[in-house]
């Protein structure tokens, strides 16, 4: 007989520990929860009906607070629209509720969602939505396939949490996603997410337009830039200057911030950046896991991200696309702009001003011995090498073809300062140069510091940019230079 | 050996002056012009081109005139007394409940209309809807040259204007974009009715490609398609899988066409 008991009393055991186990993990702790392969869902569980709020961009509905599911009704309504994309720049673009990104929806795990699709009798296509929350073929893509004037319906049950991208699948699709038809459906987990103070939705997505960046007027598709994936714009949420000035994000010093971030693309992934800021939390690709104190979180086209930090003292913090020249030259900046009082300790703000020149003494002797004079050297020899300095001392800022960036760096290819005088070109090398100064009609005023050029290498590095940029006989010599220098 | 015919056609196309040549040949009026036959790529057809026979098609879209008269002398087709299999509510919704439309629209494109009443015009008129391939036979032509996609720029500017959106008034007929047959306005200012208008695609998810029939989806058209660059062509193929016959949109007209006289190839 004892033979017999004791393996059913551990058989017994086990059913209650495995079952404790399995309460646990869908109560409490989704971190466990997330090992497992398929979802829990229970359509007895769900309670009443309710409609969803949804908000535009850079606003989010309201946090869930029913610990039951619901049925919940979405209704979505697609307007092609023109818009500006930047000032006085037009775009005709394709919305899930008039904006770009599309309206914020917001549902809990386990909710089961009835989504109306209405396709605007004005509107020119045909639309379809893909939510990457749905669980079924094409994400409701094929269910919701309708021409302008209609309206589809499908249901769906919410079985993983998570916030997750939606778009159009329409063919073509990729034009579709790039005239900015995405946004965002955050499906909310059972427990709820931790109470923040602010919360906000900020959508990055590239766009292709027949004009170059800023050119403008009303700008067309440019098919063939999309299929290099050679944007022009990368902005967050539809437009330059969408999170700037009076439309910055805000909070005040002291409040915990939460970002929803998608990326809609077409092609481009994001890497998310707050200038100024560390992510305290990041549910990396907008799943259940949470990372800490991330930099730079990597957001997928597809895919998001949810960032938690405390904005701990007032400043401007910069949303950006770390792949830095989307943020300064194609748009992809934003603004969190936060009030409220300082704390020295944490940051002390800008101590003592000043421009850092080093001595001219210190600069040559680094360089000392490099280079032969200048009369030992053939014309050809020294514009050689001119171009060489050029290269590696100049094109940084001035640019390769010497025609700098206007209003920031002045020309030095036809530039009329350097043509009229030798003396100044000269004095700017190795002097540095700092103020106002007109070139060409236009107003500079930034800071040049002087250049750890021997006599002879700046006499070299001016005959080239004389000769070869500004199609001129103007020779400067290595007399002339050492005159000059400080 | 039904290339050679088309390629000799096509060079005897080419020889011809473009003042002679297309003239509409459908009896004694001017208003339909001649495709000859020849060949297209259709979007979901790998790189296999579809021979198409010679027909007449209208040089121009048919206009809220032409559809009013017909409405008078078929009133089962009006606004008010059409059945709702046929149309459904919004038939002619920019009509006024009357009949009667604003006088400035007269010579636009009539929309709003179902496959059904298009079809009954057509066949009023002794003609047909175009067929899916008729219909891209003749709009693939450039303004210069019959086949648009070697001529520069085409496919860019088509999509241009098929992706504006629909203006609140249309232009009149036969304003826009003249094309190498001498047919007008078949690209940006409406989409039209084909007779076979759903038979290209059977889905609206694009992207699949692992069914059966995935030669036929648009966009398996990404994998499939012979000419994946012409967006245009995409759209206007999603469009049509997008209708059903009785449906009527605010950017959907139609016009007709019929077989090319005997002797007319």
């Amino acid at each position: 007989m004892r033979k017999h008991r004791l393996p059913a009393f551990f058989l017994f055991l086990t059913l209650i520990i495995s079952a404790s186990f399995f309460v646990s993990c869908q109560r409490t702790d989704s971190g466990k929860d997330t090992a497992r392969i398929g979802r829990e869902y229970n359509v007895t569980e769900i309670k009443g009906e309710e409609r969803a709020v949804l908000t535009e961009p850079p606003f989010v509905p309201p946090p869930i607070t029913r610990d039951y599911a619901t049925k919940v009704i979405v209704e979505l309504e697609i307007l092609e629209e023109e818009m500006e994309i930047a000032d006085g720049v037009d775009y005709v673009f394709w919305t899930f509720g008039g904006t770009v990104p599309g309206s914020f929806i917001r549902i809990r795990e386990g909710d089961y969602v009835e989504f109306h699709l209405k396709n605007h009798p004005d509107n020119k296509l045909p639309h379809n939505i893909d939510l990457h929350a749905v669980t079924g073929q094409g994400g409701g893509a094929e269910a919701t396939y309708v021409a302008p004037g209609y309206e589809a319906v499908f249901n769906f049950t919410a079985l993983n949490p998570g916030l997750f991208v939606y778009h159009c699948a329409t063919a073509p699709v990729g034009m579709h996603i790039a005239n900015g038809m995405y946004g965002l459906i955050l499906v909310e987990p059972k427990e709820g997410l931790p109470k923040v103070d602010k919360e906000y939705y900020v959508m990055q997505g590239d766009f292709y337009t027949e004009g170059g960046y800023g050119e403008s007027g009303l700008q067309a598709f440019d098919m063939n830039k999309a299929i290099r994936e050679q944007p022009d714009y990368v902005v967050f949420n539809g437009r330059v200057g969408a999170l700037t000035g009076e439309d910055a994000l805000k909070a005040r010093a002291g409040e915990t911030v939460r970002l929803f971030v998608g990326n809609g693309g077409p092609n481009l992934v994001s890497s998310f950046h707050v200038i100024g800021e560390v992510f305290d939390n990041v549910y990396m690709e907008g799943g259940s896991v949470k990372n800490h104190d991330i930099q730079t979180t990597l957001i997928p086209a597809g895919g998001s991200a949810i960032t938690e930090f405390k904005v701990e003292i007032p400043g401007n913090f910069i949303l950006v696309d770390h792949s830095i020249f989307r943020a300064f030259n194609k748009g992809a900046l934003g603004i969190l702009a936060v009030d409220g009082d300082e704390n020295k300790l944490i940051y002390s703000g800008k101590s003592e001003p000043g421009i850092y020149q080093p001595s001219a003494e210190a600069a040559r002797t680094r360089k000392k011995k490099k280079t032969a004079e200048a009369s030992e050297m053939s014309p050809e020899q020294q514009l050689a090498l001119g171009e060489k300095l050029f290269q590696v001392n100049c094109v940084a800022c001035h640019l390769a073809d010497g025609k700098g960036v206007e209003g920031v760096f002045p020309p030095v290819a036809n530039s009329d300062y350097i043509a009229k005088n030798p003396e100044k070109a000269i004095d700017a090398v190795v002097n540095g140069l700092t103020g106002e100064l007109t070139v060409n009609g236009i107003k500079y005023n930034s800071v040049m510091p002087r250049q750890a050029l021997t006599d002879a290498e700046t006499a070299a590095v001016l005959n080239f940019v004389y000769k070869n940029l500004n199609k001129s006989d103007t020779q400067v010599t290595t007399e002339q230079v050492k005159k000059i220098r400080k | 050996m039904r290339y050679p015919i088309a390629v000799i056609l096509t060079g005897m196309l080419l020889l011809l002056p473009a003042a002679l040549y297309p003239q509409a040949r459908g009896g004694s009026d001017n208003s339909m012009a001649l495709i000859p036959a020849g060949n297209f790529l259709p979007l979901y057809s790998g790189n296999t081109r579809a021979d198409v026979g010679a027909f007449l098609i209208d040089r121009l879209p048919v206009t809220n005139a032409d559809f009013s008269r017909f409405v008078a002398d078929n009133p089962q087709w009006s606004k008010k007394a059409v059945k709702r299999i046929f149309a459904d509510e919004a038939y002619l919704r920019h009509w006024n409940d009357d009949g009667s439309f604003p006088p400035e629209i007269a010579g636009s494109a009539v929309v709003n209309v179902s496959w059904f009443a298009a079809q009954k015009y057509c066949e009023c008129q002794g003609k047909r809807l175009p067929t899916t391939a008729e219909w891209e036979r003749a709009a693939g032509a450039g303004k210069t040259m019959e086949d648009g996609s070697k001529e520069p720029g085409f496919y860019s500017l088509i999509l241009d204007l098929i992706s504006k959106p629909t203006p609140a008034r249309l232009p009149e007929a036969g304003t826009t974009l003249k094309n190498y047959f001498g047919v007008w306005d078949m690209h940006g200012v409406i989409w039209e009715w084909t007779y076979d208008f759903n038979s290209a695609l059977s889905t609206g998810e694009s992207r699949g490609n692992s069914s059966l029939d995935n030669a036929l989806f648009c966009g398996g058209g990404s994998l499939q398609s012979g000419d994946i660059g012409n967006y245009a062509a995409f759209l206007r193929y999603a469009m049509r899988s997008s209708l059903k016959a009785s449906n009527v949109t605010k950017s959907l007209g139609f016009r007709c066409v019929k077989d090319a006289p005997a002797g007319k190839k």
